[in-house]
């Protein structure tokens, strides 16, 4: 087995144990946090599938992130309040279903990454950090400006939406539902990643001629790839909005699309499980850090820059010793 | 009193050692004393904390000079972010077990906080943002504002810019529920006509299409609602540009902490505010001194806030335990206390019927302040009663 | 709508570009030159404003003020070149974006410490003050025509320096090969320590101008900080030329936008859903317009293929 592998089943085993720990010990909140990094591993995942297995370097991933959010805000609340969320052309109302709630965020993410995606990877390099940026910019100030659903306000649903059989306010089931939802989408970037698709896509990242002369169209794959990578970071979004049960325009925020990719870095670009450890470091710092002092932003950004500048391969690089993830 | 800022991180290591050694024992659970214990949500950190600071500072003004030691205040940095304001009001919920919930300043916080926190039975004082929803239809037993419903002090604007004779007013507000709330406020309570009526975006820093659209509209007043580092560049802008109107705008732009950047940019303005310095009454004197001894600075209108809040509390507390619900709420309502605003009571929706003045920008040696002019609205209650179910 | 009131418009767009191209400058030259993304430039806007405010109330100076913002942006900028950013010119894009990030959390609650969380204080000089008037019967504010005339003249002395001086043909030779400036005996640490304290230079004189007729705050360099790289995108990254063309569209996008879209709704529907609806449209435009650029033209306007 190797160091990663171990350092995967560590991380998975961790992630499972602390929050029953805290479960037994009576410290629901420690359970809501590690719900928080769970949620925001998915998020980083789905960069991750783009970021570093197509070397896309987005910087507007809160855009899907967003949309997955707005997607829960808003079906969520048609269900609550009976109104029906389209009459025309056909009779549409909400729910309060988790599955399908899930269902419209993938689904709707992965045609917005479509849209943006075939925009934006006409560009490349800097000019695709940032378009991708650009467009993000735009969904955040049209929600901010749209009145509808909160404007600036956000939009508040006082329950949780529901899961069969589970109570989806208690904090550990609600856990449990993010828990499984992290280890099918690990499991299905990891399938991904070995499957052909996968390995024309990393070679499209490393030559892209070679590619081409194989047959393959470069932006047939990228854009497969962002896609599938909106779609994920667009549950992660409606995940985090039934967790905190409110949805605002923050969530679009360009601060937002740097802490998704903060994830992926802190925990080593191009590795699977690596947005899981960068996820969970992350919490632990800001909820560490947050009590030291009214200006603990210095310590983080000090972290943060300690991490680029001396441990390139970020916590998955330092603790295999292995700065890059493939080969 | 005590403060816990380092509490977080000893909970977490603890937990995680616990972990460690396999050892999944309950963390010993502290001995609760009789008395209350408060979390208090609000901003410390990044653009906005001026106000956070300021509100946190007058509520643990009061605490301390009522001496007592069962009260338990839990200080908490929102960030000014949603998610984290949520995610504060969970862990003062599960973990800190708080009793009381108060500090949030800005309305899209208190709409992500407040409705759940008192679904679970807590109690809310709001020392500061008062959004409609939460005045209206969302309003709620345990719910409590002790600043103003959003709207108050743009009313107070709209009232005075009648009475004072404006007849064509320009209006600018942000484009954002809060300011597209300001702009229906001001036209409650205004009678004349309106030379224009303009939404910024949210953040905009330059006003000079603004400022130019003003100067063409032939307007004889402007009424801006812009808060923080818009109303500063707003104001600077405006003065310079020449166009010479009266200004009419809430107090937000004009508070202590932020006047000393407008400037003499801002002088002779007027602005409504349900709170001043000079106001005459024993308790305001008492605290604009003491203030001034604790920090060393001239309390703002969001210490007035914090410090009242807190004076709320502590009267309800001499009444009543915080257990028994009821009694408590009952305390609350009767708003027995001496506030630094003078006469002070709780509208049925739970938001205060006061006075709203009008104040002039002044300078006072070095240091710019208001002072008081004129009343606005006499015993303004808010809009919103009749939706409330209370 | 008038015609005089137009003009003023145009002018107010030409203005808010001009000092967007101040800002876009330097981010431009350092991407040109090192091929560096620095996030952190919009801080460096905040430490001339700072400087400027904090040397302003101790001084009453306004031309000191300036000074002051030049150095010390210039000197933070330096500072952090050496400590941080030279590290970074051999790493991916991605390495600096998140490098020059944790700067920003840096430079930005560091501020807020020295300076306390409360907005400072600068105003322009009783000389800058007031109106002028300009032909047609306009009347423009003293101030912003100087800025007006400020940018335009630092951009010349930019233009100036690039394509006649020495050291321009340095900063152009390293644009165009990395590895052969330094094999031909240029010290090309220093060249890049220069590059980045100009750019440091022009984005703190950028701060400390706008800081007098703006609110001087911890935070103020990251809305700017979008829009100067909004302008350099759709100028072409590393070209100064496209930067300034770039920084004018921006400029004059935005302020027309956000005077004409809700005069234009009022046409179709009632002035209040108007203004809204245009208020809405007009906070996206130059994001649409950036967006459009860059669908015709992938690498931006100036933009080397």
């Amino acid at each position: 087995m190797s160091k990663e592998t171990l350092l995967n089943a560590a991380l998975l085993a961790l992630l499972a144990l602390f929050p029953l720990g805290a479960w037994l010990a009576d410290e629901p909140f420690l359970i809501t946090l590690t719900t928080r990094a769970v949620i925001f591993a998915i998020a980083g995942v789905g960069l991750n599938f783009a970021l570093g297995l197509g070397g896309l370097v987005s910087l507007g991933h809160a855009a899907f992130f967003g949309l997955g959010g707005y997607v829960m805000g808003v079906l969520a609340y048609h269900a609550q309040t009976y109104t029906s969320l389209l009459s025309w052309p056909i009779e549409l109302s909400g729910t309060t279903a988790m599955p399908i709630i899930w269902l419209f965020a993938v689904a709707l993410s992965a045609l917005l990454a479509l849209g943006i995606g075939a925009l934006s990877l006409r560009t490349s390099g800097v000019y695709f950090i940032m378009i991708t940026l650009a467009f993000a910019q735009m969904l955040y100030y049209f929600t901010i400006s749209w009145p509808a659903y909160g404007g600036e306000d956000g939009l508040s649903i006082y329950v949780r939406n529901k899961f069969i059989g589970l109570n989806t306010m208690d904090p550990i089931q609600f856990y449990l539902i993010c828990y499984g939802l992290m280890l099918l989408v690990l499991a299905l970037v990891w399938t991904f990643s070995r499957s052909a698709f996968g390995l024309a896509l990393g070679a499209a990242r490393q030559n892209e001629e070679r590619v081409l002369a194989l047959g393959q169209r470069p932006y047939r794959l990228y854009l497969t790839a962002f896609a599938i990578s909106g779609a994920i970071t667009g549950l992660a979004g409606a995940l985090f909005a039934d967790l905190n049960r409110f949805v605002s325009p923050t969530m679009f925020s360009w601060q937002t699309s740097g802490e998704i990719m903060i994830f992926v870095i802190l925990g080593g670009v191009g590795r699977v499980f690596g947005p899981v450890a960068g996820a969970a470091l992350f919490i632990l710092l800001e909820y560490s850090l947050g009590g030291l002092s009214d200006y603990w932003h210095v310590y983080l950004g000090a972290i943060l820059l300690g991490v680029v500048l001396f441990a390139r391969g970020g916590i998955y690089g330092l603790l295999t010793g292995r700065e890059v993830a493939h080969d | 009193m005590t403060l816990k800022p380092f509490a977080k991180p000893l909970a977490l290591s603890a937990s995680l050692a616990l972990l460690a050694s396999a050892g999944l024992a309950t963390i010993a659970g502290q001995a609760q004393a009789a008395g209350v214990k408060v979390g208090m949500i609000t901003t410390l950190s990044g653009g906005g904390a001026g106000l956070g600071i300021d509100v946190r500072d007058g509520f643990m003004l009061a605490i301390k000079q009522s001496g007592r030691d069962d009260v338990e205040v839990v200080i908490e940095d929102d960030q000014r972010k949603p998610d984290v304001a949520v995610q504060l009001s969970d862990k003062m919920i599960q973990s800190d077990k708080v009793d009381v919930l108060t500090g949030i300043i800005w309305s899209n916080l208190a709409m992500a906080v407040v409705p759940a926190a008192v679904a679970q039975g807590k109690f809310y004082l709001s020392p500061n943002a008062g959004p409609s929803p939460l005045a209206g239809k969302g309003c709620h037993a345990n719910y409590f504002n002790v600043a103003w419903q959003n709207d108050n002090l743009h009313e107070a604007a709209g009232g005075y810019a009648s009475g004072a004779g404006h007849k064509n007013t320009f209006i600018l507000a942000p484009n954002y529920p809060a300011g597209t709330d300001a702009l229906a406020g001001f036209k409650r309570m205004y009678e004349g006509e309106l030379a224009g009526e303009i939404y910024t975006k949210l953040g905009q820093t330059d006003y000079a299409s603004e400022i130019a659209q003003i100067r063409a509209s032939g307007a004889d007043s402007v009424f801006f609602f812009l808060p923080g580092g818009m109303g500063i560049s707003f104001l600077k802008q405006y003065a310079d540009s020449g166009v010479g109107l009266p200004v009419v705008g809430p107090a937000f732009s004009f508070d202590q902490g932020i006047l000393q950047a407008v400037g003499a940019a801002a002088l002779g303005v007027k602005n409504t505010s349900q709170w001043n310095k000079d106001l005459d009454n024993a308790a305001n004197k008492a605290f604009v001194d003491s203030f001034q001894a604790e920090y060393g600075r001239l309390p703002s209108l969001y210490a007035s806030q914090g410090f009242d809040t807190a004076n709320l509390l502590l009267s309800a507390l001499d009444k009543a335990e915080v257990s028994d619900a009821d009694a408590f709420r009952a305390a609350l309502e009767a708003a027995d206390f001496a506030s630094t605003r003078g006469d002070f009571a709780f509208a049925s929706n739970h938001h205060p019927i006061q006075d709203i003045y009008v104040r002039e920008v002044i300078k006072e040696g070095d240091v710019f302040t208001n002072k008081i002019i004129g009343v606005a609205l006499e015993d303004r209650s808010n809009a919103y009663v009749d939706d409330c179910s209370l | 709508m008038s015609f005089i009131l137009f003009i003023e418009q145009l002018l107010n767009g030409l203005q808010f570009g001009v000092m967007l191209f101040l800002m876009a400058a330097g981010l431009t030259l350092v991407f040109g030159v090192m091929g560096l993304i620095n996030l952190a430039h919009g801080s460096l806007y905040m430490v001339g404003a700072f400087a400027a405010a904090a040397t302003a109330t101790a001084t009453g100076s306004f031309l000191l003020a300036l000074i002051a913002s030049l150095v010390f942006a210039a000197f933070a900028g330096v500072l952090i070149e050496v400590l941080v950013i030279r590290r970074l010119y051999a790493r991916d894009h991605l390495d600096q974006v998140l490098a020059t990030f944790a700067l920003i959390l840096i430079f930005s609650e560091g501020t807020r410490w020295l300076f306390g969380s409360f907005p400072l204080f600068l105003d322009k000089p009783d000389w800058l003050s007031g109106t002028v008037n300009l032909p047609f019967g306009i009347i423009y504010s003293r101030y912003r025509l100087a800025m007006i005339l400020a940018g335009l003249a630092v951009a010349a002395g930019l233009f100036w320096m690039i394509a006649r001086t020495r050291i321009g043909i340095r900063i152009r030779a390293g644009e165009n090969d990395r590895e052969m400036i330094a094999a031909l005996g240029v010290n090309i640490s220093l060249l890049h320590t220069f590059v980045f304290a100009l750019g440091a230079a022009l984005a703190g004189f950028a701060g400390a101008l706008i800081g007098a007729i703006q609110s001087v705050q911890v935070g103020m360099g990251e809305p700017v900080l979008i829009l100067a790289f909004v302008v350099i995108v759709i100028g072409g990254i590393g070209s100064i030329k496209g930067a300034f063309i770039g920084a004018l569209l921006v400029g004059l996008t935005d302020t027309l936008g956000r005077f004409l879209l809700p005069w234009l709704f009022q046409f179709v529907m009632s002035p209040s859903s108007a203004n809204a609806v245009g208020a809405s449209l007009s906070s996206m435009s130059i994001y649409l317009l950036m967006a459009g650029v860059l669908l015709f033209r992938p690498k931006g306007l100036f933009g080397s293929q």
